[in-house]
């Protein structure tokens, strides 16, 4: 037994594709081992952003002698059949035993030494490595076959114990050597094997796990916080941003002007993370402290003083950048900045970003003029935007308001709602859209509810996002998402697969969790959208637990275009059918539409097998002629006690079923549904459907129709699964 | 920090790098003598990163990026600015050292100041172009844009070549340590030969400058000129001078600059004069190579297109 250890030493590798790496090629490795029947105790796996490095513990010098046996022929057959199997066995004739007058052929195949594995697996490794981007580089790149790796690829150390395993690569050729820190130990350092690996690294100023660099960040950036007086605000992407850009991480903390807090803090926390990878930090009142901690990769020569001063001169710099557009920004009013969106187009075939707006705040006003959006679409408990851990709502700026002025902030906001798109700020930082104008509109001292519809107009932007509930903010998200879901299905330009360029998915997701979040009554859409939506419910509802055969029953009945009633109905069937009762309706149905299906087939309709059984059903003709049969001959025979039993449970449960659908008691229709499940069991048990008069088998029919009309009051269950 | 007195000029600083590039047996090139957006513009390195002769490059090449003028008031930006550029072909193993070596020559000590590889890609709609590669940041500044050009007018690079591009500008206020741009030491007092500040010498470039991009360039004469460049490449690719076809494409490419500048061109036309651009340029580097085919063929065996 000993252990393997790999690096693959190359140029910068970006961080975000760093962990990634570590554990595809960890993954490849164990598959390789075992292909060739190898499996190591245990992986350790290590990345830096200049190498990808892996460690195998406890493998076998050899792999197993395996001895593998092959049947061949009779002793009798024919000479041609026995030359072919030594043939194939590479054996000779004296080397066969004879079993029973069968040819047995006894392979033995010799283990083969780790080490020749081992140089054969890694460069099938390095070679198929699946890099999201790689590249080609130096000389060999003089053909486009050259090895591609995600930067110039500079060492391999192979070593098995103690020994050197022999590999070549593109002229890399393995060897003891690797590097230390690219500028505190510059030349080559010599490594032993995996035990020493980690340490003679980190005598070289190189950390190779990256969760002790993480956790040295963490800790470090927390304590430097602590001693300015300040907490660090928590953030695990760039904890993990800079130990992929760091092998020896140094945090350091330095300030900035306090005048800059001025900007909103959305903006200097974009600035301090994202353009600069920046730890942010708040004072004990929990506002944005004037304060940076930056991630160096040297323990600097005067203590990290130049590192600071530099470091504080780009920010400063980007920051009266941003203090310079907010500035500008607030000069001029919204309603100004939104007579330029006239110049943007929105898509070639929908006009401009001013002719959207425009639909917008039509479809806004008009959303709170139908009632379907009103001032007391919430209870102030709820006001606001809803998250699941938000706390202590607001009373709603919107309480004791008239649907009228509704109307009008409705109308306001929307037509201001992306005049922040061509603000300087939005364009430096397009992930501020919506929040900036959000503060320009108070800026401005325009009303709160409509700055705050400005603000979070764009939400909710996927699953887990606060969904807005604040009645305006409700009428204007809602009509955007709805405006652009219309007009590209206008326009056919509906996603296919994974193109989705206008992301309407994203949009019918959150009109979706608006209008169940807020109990909105109206028809959301019809039609190919309808479609589109119930596919979208469908996700979604899936995520909640919701069966989607459940959806696809309910949305079958057809017309149902109002997403609160629909998934109302969805969640009383999805109670009932996990039901006693539920279940064996379900299969007094099935079989009632069985027979119904094939009695429409053999009245002459082709059956490929593939048709939704209750589908002929559903055609008036079928069912009236079903119907003027039955009133042809009524009561022409005595009816069996259980087919007089099932009439009087449908002649009970029908109407009540209508009247609790009526009222929109979906759990009291299941309940009066669920009163038919065992006159249908004793129907079929003791009543032949298929009798050999004629009036007693359409009869018997028609009652087998009335039960599938019954239940689909509620839901076509020819769609539910079991 | 270097001293202040102890501190690159802004010349110096160019006559280092040309210093440290010649020794690592770049030629040192003088600037290409058209108006382009960018060194990468240069048909040193554009033209010279296809096909497979080894090449190696250096030098200065002025900007011209009309949209981003601001009159000589902004201290950061300008509409006309200097790029250190430098190409090599193939790319060397020990480019990167290479590259570290030239900040220690220009007065930046890698165990004071942080330096850092961060993940850039690069991408030239116009030139049909991109690589992969890092913008190198010091102390939290990008300084550098280091790339490894994979194709170039839509052709694979073979082999590939590496470039560097320094912002000369941001590098001297950064070794300067002063805030502004027009505040830099463009030389130094000889005797009684007073020093020159960067103001001195481009501050009313700048003024004049953003004016005539933003407000007087004619704009009917700009749409004549970029048609007319464009009509006089193609004529020259199809009677076989591609580096004339070239100049012509570069010509193009800033005239439709001036008119983004002069914002009379929509949103969609945008993408169309990209377009326009991006096949003169392509169209330029397909003949320059058809030219150039036979002989790189005869003269490196076993390479091809």
């Amino acid at each position: 037994m000993a252990d393997f250890l790999l690096e693959l030493l190359c140029e910068e590798i970006p961080a975000r594709m760093q962990a990634k790496a570590s554990e595809d090629l960890a993954r490849l490795f164990a598959e390789k081992l075992a292909e060739a029947g190898l499996k190591a105790e245990r992986l350790t796996s290590y990345v830096t952003p200049r190498r990808l490095a892996l460690i195998a513990h406890g493998l076998p010098a050899q792999t197993q002698a395996v001895s593998e046996e092959y049947k061949g022929p009779r002793t009798s057959a024919p000479a041609q059949a026995l030359e072919g199997f030594l043939r194939k066995t590479g054996l000779a004739q004296d080397q066969l035993e004879d079993r029973d007058g069968v040819w047995f052929a006894v392979v033995e195949k010799p283990g083969r030494a780790t080490v020749d594995v081992l140089a054969e697996a890694v460069p099938a490794i390095v070679r198929a490595f699946p890099w999201p981007k790689s590249m080609r580089w130096g000389d060999a790149s003089a053909t486009t076959e050259s090895l591609r790796w995600v930067r110039p690829l500079q060492g391999i150390v192979a070593i098995f114990g103690e020994d050197l395993v022999d590999i070549e690569i593109e002229g890399v050729r393995s060897g003891y050597g690797t590097l230390g820190h690219r500028f505190h130990h510059p030349g080559e350092i010599t490594i032993g094997g995996a035990q020493d690996y980690a340490g003679k690294l980190r005598a070289c100023h190189v950390i190779v796990d990256q969760e002790e660099r993480k956790a040295i960040i963490e800790a470090r950036a927390r304590a430097l916080a602590a001693e300015a007086g300040f907490e660090l605000i928590e953030d695990r992407g760039l904890v993990a941003e800079n130990a992929g850009l760091t092998e020896w991480p140094v945090p350091l903390l330095g300030r900035f002007d306090p005048a800059f807090l001025e900007v909103p803090p959305e903006v200097i926390q974009l600035t301090l993370r994202i353009n600069q990878k920046y730890f942010v930090l708040r004072d004990g009142a929990g506002k944005l402290a004037p304060a940076f901690i930056c991630t160096a990769n040297i323990d600097a020569v005067d203590g990290g003083a130049a590192i600071v001063a530099g470091n504080g001169k780009v920010l400063a710099a980007r920051l009266s950048d941003a203090r310079f557009f907010w500035e500008q920004d607030k000069k001029v009013p919204l309603a100004e900045q939104a007579k330029k969106l006239a110049r943007i187009t929105f898509h070639e075939k929908l006009g401009t970003v001013a002719d959207k707006v425009d639909r917008v705040a039509k479809l806004a006003r008009w959303l709170v003029e139908e009632g379907i959006v009103t001032p007391a679409t919430v209870t102030p408990a709820q006001a606001g935007v809803s998250s699941p851990g938000a706390s202590t709502p607001e009373m709603p700026a919107s309480a004791g308001m008239t649907r009228e002025t509704l109307a009008d902030l409705a109308e306001q906001a929307a037509r201001l709602a992306k005049a922040d798109l061509v603000t300087e700020m939005v364009g430096e930082f397009p992930e501020l859209q919506g929040l900036m104008g959000g503060y320009y509109a108070r800026e401005e001292g325009l009303p709160d509810a409509v700055a705050d519809a400005i603000r979070d107009h764009y939400k909710p932007v996927g699953q887990g996002d606060a969904v807005p509930t604040a009645p305006v903010t409700v009428a204007v998200s809602l009509a955007d998402k709805l405006d652009t879901l219309r007009s590209f299905f206008g326009i056919d330009e509906k996603p296919t697969g994974s193109r989705d360029p206008f992301a309407l998915r994203r949009a019918a997701l959150g009109v979706i969790q608006i209008v169940t979040e807020n109990d909105l009554r109206f028809p959301v859409a019809e039609g190919d959208l309808l479609d589109f939506f119930a596919d979208r419910l469908k996700v979604q509802q899936k995520e909640a637990g919701v069966r989607h055969d459940l959806i696809d029953a309910v949305f079958a009945l057809g017309g149902e275009d109002d997403l609160v009633r629909l998934l109302a109905r969805v969640k009383a069937l999805q109670n009932f059918v996990t039901t006693d009762d539920g279940a064996n309706l379900l299969a007094g149905y099935k079989r009632a539409a069985n027979i119904l299906k094939k009695e429409a087939g053999e009245a002459g309709q082709s059956q490929t097998g593939e048709e939704d059984p209750g589908a002929a059903l559903d055609d008036p003709d079928v069912a009236e002629a079903i119907r003027v049969h039955e009133e042809a001959f009524p009561s022409a025979y005595e009816r069996e006690p259980a087919e007089a039993a099932l009439i009087a449970a449908l002649d009970a449960a029908e109407p009540r079923a209508d009247a609790a659908i009526a009222a929109e008691d979906y759990e009291g229709a299941m309940v009066a549904l669920a009163t038919l499940r065992a006159p249908i069991d004793a129907f079929f048990d003791s009543v032949t459907v298929n009798a050999a008069e004629p009036e007693k088998r359409a009869a018997r029919l028609a009652l087998l129709q009335r039960i599938y009309d019954a239940v689909h009051k509620v839901a076509d269950f020819s769609r539910i699964a079991g | 920090m270097a001293e202040k007195a102890a501190s690159l000029s802004f010349q110096d600083l160019i006559l280092t790098l040309h210093d440290y590039w010649g020794k690592q047996g770049c030629v040192i090139l003088q600037p290409y003598d058209m108006e382009v957006g960018a060194g990468t513009f240069h048909p040193a390195t554009t033209l010279r990163s296809l096909g497979p002769e080894p090449w190696n490059a250096a030098y200065v090449q002025p900007s011209r990026r009309p949209t981003d003028g601001r009159y000589g008031e902004n201290p950061n930006r300008l509409q006309h600015y200097y790029q250190y550029q430098v190409i090599m072909k193939p790319s060397p193993a020990n480019l990167q050292e290479l590259y570290l070596g030239s900040l220690k020559a220009i007065g930046i000590d890698p165990l004071l100041h942080d330096i850092r590889f961060v993940e850039d890609d690069w991408e030239s709609p116009t030139l049909g172009a991109w690589g992969l590669g890092w913008e190198v940041w010091c102390d939290g500044m990008e300084v550098t844009q280091f790339t490894y050009f994979q194709q170039m007018g839509g052709f694979d690079c073979k082999p590939v070549a590496g470039e560097l591009t320094y912002g000369l500008e941001r590098l001297a206020m950064y070794i300067q340590g002063v805030d502004s741009v027009y505040d830099l030491r463009f030389n130094d007092a000889v005797g009684d030969r007073p020093a020159v500040s960067y103001g001195d010498v481009f501050l009313a470039n700048e003024q004049q400058m953003s004016k005539w991009n933003f407000e007087i360039a004619d704009t009917e004469k700009l749409f004549r000129w970029f048609r007319d460049a464009e009509a006089e490449c193609k004529a020259s690719i199809a009677a076989g001078v591609p580096l004339a076809a070239y100049d012509q494409a570069i010509k193009a490419s800033h005239v439709f600059n001036l008119l983004q500048a002069r914002g009379v061109i929509s949103v969609q036309e945008r993408a169309s004069y990209i377009g326009r651009v991006r096949d003169l340029a392509k169209g330029s580097c397909e003949a320059h190579i058809e030219k150039n085919r036979a002989e790189w063929e005869a003269k490196f065996p076993g390479w091809s297109l």
